[in-house]
């Protein structure tokens, strides 16, 4: 399995409550880089991005991830390799710390602020912070964190700068493209299509559930 | 006409203070008034039916089986109470069935065999109705808060999902959180009782001629069984329910909202 691709989607469906969501979806992500998934809105992109972590099921087809059947992988160990940021950010009460204590709860004082420091936040000023004081960036990226304390493999970001301004904008596109440098693939849905030309190696088109197009990218 | 007992015009009189509510629900548009009619209506049809039953019941000829009948019949009804307050909520009426029925097992099990009160057609049915009933109220409780916290946080949900908890632990603090709202009221019931209310076991013992103090040990009995039965049945309802929200893979299930949530 050391060549197969990252996630590999053969014949995809997912139903949904008037239409499917994703309708006979082939398509191969690759290894490396930042893969953008993109296109308008019900495209069905974040269905994707959902069902590599499995926290959408497909209805017809088979998502594989490095050439594993994702439906039979142990969810729970699948979804701390798979990493995923949502589009709004999600802090859980209690301090940042106690956020990065829900993904490892053994996680000591050193490897906190290791992971603080990943995701770009002082642990001087922002571990022992009340995570619902956090502005969005801050917020975003507190989630970044977290996600990172899992050590996954691989990172999902849903539309992650959606509901952030250009300087937090800029500072987790800084973030996912360095975890990618790392060698931390990063699937990002969006729709901003800037955004896409800034960070995407790759790009995947989806359109009303449909797979539209595949594409490499030299970024600019 | 002697102690216990009421004239006709006495229990309409008594209706005074529904009017009244009735009246308030009017001025304030709370759209009210027809369901306190609808609930009047059904506790004279349903107490005057109960009535008649319980009179048969009691008679000391009546078989005790029509007693254990009538409480099976309570533990059902409680169940059908609970699904119909969220249905959503998946296999919601096996599981209020179960942790309804082990409740009335274990409290009536309590009840006589502490010698409390003797297994008769007296006392099966009233002991029964207090048990479940007290924790009917927590369960439709738990169980409309559960539905309408789990749809309205299933973001915070799916985020714990996503670092890899299982769905028991991702839905841990709404449980909680449901839990307390269902159970605190039986517990401050528990704190006020003697300084706010007096409990009808213990009023109706006296009335019939039981010393105070004897009452008043009877009637803490029952609360402590109550109160432990309330937590149990809850409890029992959150946690199982709690664990049907989640498929194998534990995918958090697609929860439609209710017109009561909205």
């Amino acid at each position: 399995m050391a060549d197969a691709p990252l996630f590999s989607f053969e014949h995809v469906s997912v139903d949904g409550a008037q239409r499917p969501r994703l309708q006979d979806v082939s398509v191969v992500l690759p290894r490396s880089g930042i893969t953008a998934i993109a296109g308008p809105s019900g495209a069905g992109k974040s269905t994707l991005l959902r069902c590599c972590n499995r926290l959408e099921a497909p209805s017809q087809g088979v998502v594989r991830y490095r050439g594993e059947d994702v439906a039979a992988r142990d969810p729970l160990q699948h979804r701390r390799e798979v990493g995923m940021v949502f589009q709004q950010p999600v802090v859980f009460p209690g301090t940042v710390a106690d956020n990065l204590r829900v993904a490892d709860p053994q996680a000591g004082p050193e490897r906190l602020e290791e992971l603080l420091r990943r995701a770009a936040l002082d642990p001087a000023v922002y571990l022992e912070r009340d995570a619902s004081t956090l502005s969005g960036g801050e917020a975003q990226r507190a989630c970044l964190a977290r996600t990172l304390a899992t050590d996954p493999k691989v990172v999902l970001a849903d539309e992650p700068t959606s509901a952030l301004d250009e300087t937090a904008t800029a500072e987790l596109e800084r973030l996912m493209r360095s975890l990618a440098d790392e060698g931390v693939p990063v699937l990002l849905v969006t729709h901003n299509e800037p955004q896409l030309q800034r960070l995407a190696d790759h790009v995947i088109r989806l359109d009303e559930g449909h797979l539209a197009s595949t594409s490499e990218q030299r970024r600019g | 006409m002697g102690e216990g007992t009421i004239t006709v015009a006495g229990l309409v009189l008594s209706l005074s203070l529904v009017a009244v509510a009735i009246g308030i629900s009017l001025r304030e548009h709370l759209r009210l008034e027809r369901d306190m009619v609808v609930a009047v209506v059904r506790a004279l049809v349903q107490l005057l039916i109960v009535g008649a039953a319980l009179e048969l019941i009691v008679k000391p000829s009546t078989p005790l089986i029509w007693s254990w009948l009538w409480v099976a019949g309570i533990v059902v009804f409680s169940a059908v109470t609970v699904r119909r307050r969220a249905p959503q909520l998946p296999g919601v009426f096996g599981i209020a069935l179960t942790a309804n029925a082990t409740t009335a097992i274990v409290g009536l099990g309590l009840t006589f065999g502490l010698g409390i009160f003797a297994v008769n057609g007296r006392t099966v049915v009233p002991v029964a109705g207090m048990v479940v009933g007290n924790s009917l109220k927590s369960c439709v409780v738990v169980v409309q808060m559960l539905a309408s916290l789990i749809a309205d946080r299933r973001p915070d949900i799916e985020a714990r999902l996503a670092l890899g908890l299982r769905g028991t632990d991702a839905a841990r603090p709404i449980v909680r959180q449901a839990l307390r709202l269902a159970i605190n009221p039986q517990i401050e019931n528990t704190k006020a009782l003697g300084i706010v209310f007096l409990p009808g076991a213990m009023t109706g013992l006296i009335l019939a001629g039981v010393k105070p103090v004897d009452a008043v040990l009877v009637q803490l009995a029952l609360m402590y069984i109550i109160l432990g039965a309330v937590v149990v049945t809850t409890a029992m309802t959150a946690l199982v329910g709690t664990k049907r929200l989640f498929t194998s893979d534990e995918r958090l299930v697609t929860l439609v909202r209710s017109r009561e949530d909205e």
